[in-house]
């Protein structure tokens, strides 16, 4: 049986204003795996995201999900597409006015029209999947920055999607809270039968979750590869990025003029 | 060559960029208030969503609203009987009470309060939903921020701003009374009764809620506008949510001339 494909990003150029971030970048996501985008701070991982979920458009090559080319879709078309999106923000983007429960339900709320008993059982289902049944009144301030990214999560499998996304779901957490998320990714991956898009600088944590991965550097992909395969890789780049190294192909010093000379030694032809 | 020759360019074009400026922004905010128009449709079929709005930004004024009526009712009261007892006329503090309220001080003050109210309330509840990535989180759960989140203020402004500055004028004019008629003595039956001849309700009080009409789109579309487009920062939103005090203000101040101008003319 052929791999089916969910997500093909073609040859996409993307730029912020002047600043091209992304250069001729492609991807395969295969359907059902948990894939992982890593590489440095600005490389582009966020905007991928969002040029996945339509909410930024390429420049030239195009998006496509589940067939259909998101960045040609009309805005009634990309918000059908959306709702079989799930998106987990990197600090869980919960909605400070509703309290965990109406987190939840918010996305069932407005796009079902089901009875509000039927609403209630499938907020707790989300819930108890995520550990936080018992927490369903409180209000999103009086939790913590791993319980937040849990009721995003639940809030992000409200109406059971085929695509969700995680931006940088590890950041800033403890080491139980990561675990916790870094497992109900894999779990939920497994449970829902979804496909899941992780972008992360985790190395870790992510070689022992994901099943595909993309290194992305200067809005390219400069590698891929299985975990076990990334582990043994021997580019310098993808070396440096798992072994956390000070200096390589990222250099430590940013750009400028040689240190002598800036401080006065050694002046050319001096 | 003449410094004063020598600035000229620079000053062109100082006055070309900010020419320019103003015009995209115009041209942004008529945009925006377009996608509100088009995206209303959600908040008049959940009208809930809209009462809920009214109650924070419209209740949640009326405090200030009605203490500041008062007391601009109460200075009304004794500016205007020092000024009339000196043609002895001050019975005719009723009529410049009321009139000064209904048509200049209920709209415009009640405008200048609700922007630094309501307005800013509204700016930096947007431009923080949008720094911790709450609009874009609706976006991708399918739910138009515009239609959900910025639609149903907008309607609750509007609604609120005529109701408010009708409220702040009959407060104002209840403070001229106990200023004019409790305190100084001033006849009461002359008091209301020209006030009652003096004050044409489409001439003088349907004017004034056109105008608090028109000020009530004003402010809420800049507060709104403002929030949706800051740079999504602690410091972006705060330079947003002075921005909407300034040109909320300078706006209302200016529309009211336009206005009277054209009220005074009879349109």
């Amino acid at each position: 049986m052929p791999t089916e494909h969910l997500v093909e990003i073609n040859n996409v150029n993307f730029a912020y204003d002047n600043r091209l971030v992304l250069k001729g970048m492609n991807m395969l996501i295969t359907k059902g795996q948990v894939v992982s985008i890593m590489g440095g701070s600005g490389c582009g991982k966020t905007t991928l995201l969002r040029l996945i979920g339509g909410q930024l458009q390429p420049a030239t090559g195009s998006v496509r999900v589940a067939g259909e080319t998101i960045n040609e879709l009309g805005h009634d078309d990309l918000y059908r597409m959306r709702r079989r999106m799930g998106m987990l923000f990197q600090f869980g983007a919960l909605f400070t006015d509703l309290s965990v429960f109406d987190n939840v339900a918010f996305p069932l709320r407005e796009h079902t029209d089901l009875p509000e008993m039927l609403i209630r059982d499938l907020v707790l289902m989300k819930l108890h999947a995520v550990g936080l049944r018992g927490a369903r009144q409180l209000m999103p301030s009086a939790i913590s920055g791993g319980m937040s990214r849990r009721v995003a999560l639940a809030r992000a499998i409200a109406l059971d999607p085929m695509l969700i996304m995680y931006d940088e779901p590890f950041a800033g957490l403890d080491p139980i809270a990561l675990g916790v998320i870094a497992n109900l990714i894999r779990r939920l991956n497994d449970a829902l039968g979804v496909t899941s898009i992780i972008v992360t600088h985790d190395v870790q944590e992510t070689l022992a979750l994901v099943d595909y991965i993309y290194f992305v550097s200067e809005g390219a992909v400069v590698a891929q590869g299985t975990p076990d395969e990334i582990r043994a890789s021997t580019l310098p780049f993808v070396h440096q990025f798992i072994h956390a190294e000070m200096d390589g192909p990222v250099p430590f010093h940013y750009s400028g003029k040689p240190y002598a000379q800036d401080i006065g030694l050694g002046e050319p032809g001096g | 060559m003449n410094p004063v020759v020598k600035a000229i360019p620079d000053v062109l074009r100082g006055l070309g960029g900010w020419a320019i400026h103003g015009l995209w922004w115009l041209g942004h905010v008529s945009h925006f208030l377009l996608e509100i128009l088009i995206h209303s449709g959600t908040s008049f079929r959940r009208f809930n969503l809209i009462t809920r709005e009214i109650y924070f930004v419209g209740i949640y004024s009326l405090i200030i609203i009605i203490v500041s009526g008062l007391f601009v009712g109460f200075v009304l009261g004794l500016q205007g009987y020092n000024t009339l007892q000196k043609y002895a006329s001050e019975q005719a503090l009723g009529v410049l009470v009321a009139l000064s309220l209904v048509r200049e001080l209920g709209p415009v003050i009640t405008a200048l309060l609700f922007a630094g109210r309501a307005g800013t309330a509204l700016t930096a509840e947007i431009g923080l939903m949008k720094a911790t990535e709450q609009l874009s989180a609706m976006e991708i759960m399918a739910v138009d921020p515009i239609a959900r989140v910025v639609a149903p203020r907008f309607w609750a402004g509007v609604i609120s701003m005529p109701i408010l500055a009708a409220i702040f004028s009959i407060v104002g004019v209840f403070g001229g009374y106990i200023v004019g008629v409790v305190l100084i003595g001033v006849d009461e039956g002359a008091f209301w009764a020209q006030m009652q001849a003096g004050v044409d309700v489409f001439d003088d009080v349907l004017n004034g809620e056109i105008k608090s009409l028109v000020f009530g789109v004003t402010v809420t579309l800049i507060a709104l506008f403002e929030g949706y487009d800051c740079y999504p920062t602690a410091e972006g939103v705060a330079r947003a949510t002075t921005r909407t005090v300034v040109i909320s203000s300078l706006t209302i101040l200016a529309l009211d001339f336009v206005l009277t101008s054209f009220m005074l003319g009879g349109w």
